[in-house]
């Protein structure tokens, strides 16, 4: 085991998940195989490979500074739960 | 008793500056402040799934200024990553930033206390997006039950620069933010409007014993938007960290928030705070690199600093005061620089500038940017003075005739009569009238009195309407006064 439950219950209140005590030892005995298959990589010889930032061998992506229509409000909001006087509308924040 | 006769503060800061681009970081929405809420948002700066963000150039070319500004080292290869938390002005839960690899590190700016120069190290600064903004229904944050979320603001471009911790007191932090703020202004890479909150401070703050070297254990304060409240807020923090230390306790490291209208910081910690934001690399951009050509391209386009500008007008005679004021602002800089070109005479421009068109300014509530006097007017003012065609009285008359008319000064001068009467005879005449209505002053001035040729002059103005040449009616009143009345 390279994962420990507390590892395990640290991830979920990160990623504000609740989750049942199953849950918890079903999720670290899977994160666990993922690490496991993870480790497999750390065989291979890396010594003369440059560390990279991103999968694909591609550079400066840019777009030039120009103005394009917005969505209008009403599009802008149409998948909130809850809205109110062009706001999204959420629970109390503090 | 001030907590420096115990210890010494330690300080940095971390400033958010909004740059200056037509379009959002990652999509084509406008930037412009305003705007009904949500209108100026698309899938992209909504987090809407499966929408790609693509970098803005601009972005790219204003980091690059404001790091050549401070005398950064720029990135040959940088990307940005994904900052994980939860917090509702983010629509996606993480915010686009960069961590291990900014844009520019390791640069420095020059302050100036006491007359002495201090350099102030910059860390790092790196490119991200703003957040959206939330509005607070009911009484205040606490009591109401819910907060409105506006995205507009979501995606905006911030270059965020840390400083090193160099700061030793407070008036070298509102020195060195002064000093940056006028950096970023001059090299045009933001508006610097803070009251729109394009600028945004976030301080950290410790105290030491005199004498110590290590760091004692410091706060964050965060989200201050003006000089002044970071002034107040560090008043305010390093005497509460003295007291906290004073009675043997423990400074809590923690972030804080600055209540302006209580005067006070108030902890900001909840029981979930342990923030872990996970960064890791933003999948959706890929990386950028920068060759030195793209560097030096950007190098070419940088304007004059106010370091420079400060140390050009003081080869042209003024004093460090008058360089320093002149040079505050890039707009009044710019209008004392477009004067001189029709007129150059550096300590009479900076006079003018500095003192009566800063006050007509100041009084109507406008500034240099939007100066209703072209510079080439008050040049043309200033030329007429020297001819001696107005007095340096009739000229404050006319500044404000062309501020608020627009005329040309000799156009005003022309059409109110205002030229001076620099007519021998007709001045003779004037005050040989003047000496006949006033034989007491004239006996008083005779007898010894001095201060009565004040009052004779005055009467000399008064009779025409201030237009005489006051060298002329000086001459005359004396050589008359010599001849016993």
């Amino acid at each position: 085991m390279t994962i420990s439950k507390q590892d395990v219950e640290h991830i979920a209140l990160s990623a504000r998940l609740k989750l049942t005590e199953e849950e918890i030892k079903l999720y670290t005995k899977q994160l666990d195989s993922i690490l496991e298959c993870v480790d497999l990589l750390e065989q291979i010889d890396t010594t003369d490979v440059r560390p990279t930032a991103h999968g694909v061998e591609l550079f400066n992506v840019l777009r030039e500074d120009e103005v394009e229509p917005s969505l209008p409000q009403e599009k802008a909001l149409i998948n909130a739960p809850e809205t109110e006087h062009g706001f999204f509308k959420v629970p109390r924040i503090i | 008793m001030s907590y420096q006769d115990k210890y010494e503060m330690v300080c940095g800061v971390e400033t958010h500056v909004e740059l200056a681009t037509k379009t959002k970081i990652f999509c084509a929405c406008t930037t412009e402040f305003g705007g009904e809420q949500n209108t100026h948002v698309c899938p992209v700066c909504l987090g809407l799934p499966g929408a790609l963000p693509v970098l803005n150039r601009e972005v790219v070319n204003l980091a690059i200024k404001a790091g050549l500004a401070l005398n950064c080292e720029i990135a040959e290869f940088t990307k940005f990553d994904r900052k994980n938390y939860f917090y509702p002005d983010l629509s996606k839960n993480y915010q686009t930033s960069q961590y291990d690899l900014p844009i520019c590190k390791n640069g420095r700016l020059e302050i100036e206390i006491n007359g002495e120069s201090k350099s102030i190290g910059i860390t790092r600064a790196h490119m991200e997006e703003d957040a959206g903004k939330l509005v607070h229904s009911g009484e205040s944050i606490t009591t109401s039950d819910s907060s409105y979320v506006d995205y507009n603001r979501a995606g905006v471009p911030l270059l965020e620069i840390v400083s090193e911790p160099d700061m030793r007191t407070v008036d070298e932090v509102i020195a060195y933010l002064q000093e940056l703020v006028q950096i970023l202004d001059y090299a045009g890479v933001s508006d610097c409007k803070m009251e729109q909150g394009s600028v945004r401070f976030d301080v950290n703050v410790s105290l030491r014993p005199l004498g110590s070297r290590e760091l004692g254990t410091r706060t964050e304060i965060k989200n201050l938007n003006s000089f002044a409240a970071v002034r107040r807020c560090l008043e305010y923090e390093t005497e509460r960290q003295a007291k906290v230390l004073n009675k043997g306790e423990k400074v809590i490291q923690e972030t804080r928030t600055w209540d302006d209208s209580q005067g006070v910081t108030l902890s900001l910690r909840t029981k979930e705070e342990a923030h872990d934001y996970r960064y890791f690399p933003e999948a959706d951009l890929v990386p950028l690199k920068i060759d030195p050509e793209w560097v030096e391209r950007i190098r070419a386009t940088l304007p004059e600093l106010p370091a420079a500008k400060r140390e050009r007008l003081k080869e042209l005679g003024l004093s460090g005061y008058e360089a320093g004021v002149l040079t505050s602002s890039k707009a009044m800089a710019d209008y004392f620089d477009r004067v001189m070109q029709n007129y150059a005479d550096a300590k009479v421009v900076a006079n003018w500038i500095m003192g009566d068109l800063s006050a007509l300014l100041k009084a109507n509530n406008r500034s240099f940017e939007d100066c209703p006097i072209k510079p080439y007017q008050l040049a043309d003012m200033l030329k007429l003075i020297k001819k001696g065609d107005i007095s340096g009285k009739i000229a404050k008359t006319v500044l404000e005739e062309i501020y608020t008319g627009g005329k040309d000064p000799a156009v005003i001068v022309k059409e109110k009569g205002l030229v001076q009467i620099r007519d021998q005879d007709a001045l003779e005449k004037i005050i040989a009238e003047v000496l006949a209505q006033n034989p007491k002053s004239v006996a008083d001035y005779q007898g010894g009195k001095e201060k009565a040729f004040g009052f004779l002059v005055g009467q000399v103005m008064k009779a025409t309407q201030g237009k005489a040449n006051p060298e002329l009616v000086n001459k005359i009143l004396k050589e008359k006064l010599q001849i016993a009345y």
